[in-house]
């Protein structure tokens, strides 16, 4: 019972990380139909300037690491929205080439990441706390683990809000559904393209800093395998559904962990299994429309 | 009479295949020029053109100003609505979202749809998705009339809709021409006697006959480039 609430929660908390990035990646792809191959770059960026940072202002200390996810979070939404102006709009509704410049972006950055930081992870240190457990029914959850799901819980909150409340988020919902309809109603729906950017960056920012919370450390290839569970969350959830992604990236993560403890590590075949088995019960996915 | 907007030698292609030809017409700058043909002919890819909503090539002028270079967006900018097809609503949208969205710069007139389609505002929460099919028509007519619009481009508007939602669309139509002029297509032809002054009729993506409705609903062209009669129109 206390392994089953281990892998649950635990589970829960790399979901929550599968969020940040696909959440993202499923907005994007769901208003301009580009997958974003660049989006695990925005993560690592932002994972080791906010590391940078935040040691600066105090290693190890409580203000150096919420200081460091504050600089994930713009500097994600940032490098993200700059990417979007430069790259993707100068190629409007050219999604094959836009996908291959995303793809680009991706590799010739980690070869850049790799100059700045070297080919291997640097350790890092986080505030005592978070390398401590917390007694829950009996299991000693990893206390990283709240702060990963409760970051996550923000953003989803704080992402609805906006979809909901704004007249950019207003945009985005009509988009995600028809978007030449958008445009022909006036608006110039690169705008929104450039939001949903920039969102999606500050989120896979803020996730990149948090990986480095989970996995102890900073690499030039963090973003890159995140992103390949973040394509699968968001293909489970359904292509452009923000609820979709939030149900699936906690679903494919808990898969993960389960079939990593009891079927003698095959968790990343249960992931891949999981995929095609939705895929082919159900190709829109989890919440994905049936058109798009 | 002048026109308000002129296409010369429009063609326009989908996935590379052309589907309008050489199209050249006028719309009036008053009352409704109606743009007919048979199934299949190009009219509402004819419309999506000029919109900048497919590839295009040819000379589009509006108001004096060439808009055939223009992005999509930016020619609705400049006044001109769109009624599409099959309507278009955002079915995940309420009926009010639908309608804010399509709220342009300058008065939306938010009381016209009081006056025109007074039950819209009951179901201003309602899920778009969930209206009948003539109420989304309401809400898609809602989104074009209540700007301030110079042209209006309305593409099969009674289209599967009920009789008395023909009426009600016809009536909303009528008013609006009064103020705006209109390129309508339209397979009704009863619709298009009350409502049109001129026809532009396409076969095969060009441009068959061009003159006044009436003569042209009296005449046997009707029936050579619609394939239907002028007794079916009556009955
Ligand atoms: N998305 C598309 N892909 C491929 N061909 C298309 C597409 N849309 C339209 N076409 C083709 O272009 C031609 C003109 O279509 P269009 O919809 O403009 O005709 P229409 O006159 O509006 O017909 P209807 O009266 O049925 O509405 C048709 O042959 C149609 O098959
Ligand atoms: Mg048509």
């Amino acid at each position: 019972m206390t392994t089953v609430l281990l892998l649950l929660i635990t589970g829960v908390g790399l979901g929550a990380l599968y969020f940040l990035v696909a959440s993202g990646l499923s907005l994007i792809y769901g208003l301009m139909g580009v997958l974003n191959f660049a989006h695990g770059s925005f993560l690592t960026l932002a994972g080791f300037l906010g590391w940078e940072v935040g040691r600066r202002v105090g290693d190890g200390s409580w203000a150096g690491l919420l200081v460091g996810m504050l600089v994930g979070l713009v500097v994600g939404a940032l490098v993200a929205a700059i990417t979007e102006l430069v790259f993707i709009r100068a190629l409007y509704e050219r999604h094959i080439e836009q996908v291959l410049v995303t793809v680009g972006l991706g590799l010739a950055s980690v070869a850049l990441f790799e100059g700045i930081w070297g080919t291997d992870p640097i350790q890092i240190r986080l505030p005592e706390w978070l390398g401590q457990t917390t007694d829950v029914l009996g299991a000693n959850i990893p206390n990283d683990r709240w702060l990963l799901i409760g970051s996550a819980a923000l953003v989803l909150v704080l992402i609805v809000l906006f979809l909901q409340r704004t007249s950019y988020g207003l945009v985005i919902r009509a988009g995600v559904e028809n978007r030449t309809m958008v445009t022909a109603l006036g608006i110039d729906v690169r705008r929104a393209f450039t939001v949903v950017f920039a969102i999606g960056g500050a989120a896979a920012g803020l996730g990149g800093v948090l990986a480095s919370v989970y996995y102890g450390q900073v690499g030039a290839h963090q973003g890159t395998s995140l992103l390949i569970y973040a394509f699968i969350v968001t293909v489970i959830g359904g292509l452009g559904s923000l609820s979709g992604a939030a149900i699936a990236s906690v679903l494919v993560a808990v898969i993960q962990q389960f079939a990593n403890f009891y079927l003698g590590g095959t968790g990343d075949l249960a992931v891949v299994l999981a995929l095609a088995a939705v895929l082919l019960v159900r190709p829109t996915g989890l919440m994905g429309k049936v058109t798009h | 009479m002048t026109a308000i907007l002129t296409v010369r030698g429009l063609d326009a292609r989908i996935g590379g295949q052309q589907v309008v030809e050489d199209v050249s017409l006028d719309v009036a700058e008053h009352g409704v020029t109606a743009l007919l043909g048979r199934n299949g002919v190009g009219k509402s890819s004819t419309i999506k053109a000029l919109l900048g909503l497919t590839e295009r090539t040819g000379v589009v002028t509006f108001a004096g100003e060439r808009i055939d270079g223009l992005l999509t967006h930016r020619i609705v900018q400049r006044g001109i609505a769109y009624v599409p097809e099959d309507r278009e609503v955002f079915g995940g949208l309420t009926v009010e979202e639908n309608l804010r969205l399509a709220e342009r710069a300058g008065a939306p007139n938010r009381a016209i749809i009081a006056e025109l389609f007074p039950e819209l505002l009951e179901r201003a929460k309602q899920q778009a998705g969930t209206l009948s099919g003539g109420q989304q028509q309401m809400v898609s007519l809602s989104r074009a009339l209540m700007n301030e619009n110079r042209l209006l481009l309305v593409d099969e508007p009674t289209k599967g809709l009920a009789p008395r939602i023909v009426g009600t669309v016809t009536t909303a139509l009528e008013a609006a021409a009064e103020r705006t002029p209109m390129l309508l297509v339209e397979q009704n032809l009863q619709v298009v006697r009350a409502l049109a002054h001129t026809v532009v009729v396409l076969s095969g993506g060009r441009v068959v006959h061009t003159g006044p409705a009436t003569a042209f609903l009296d005449s046997d062209l009707v029936h050579r480039h619609l394939g239907v009669s002028t007794d079916q129109e009556a009955a």
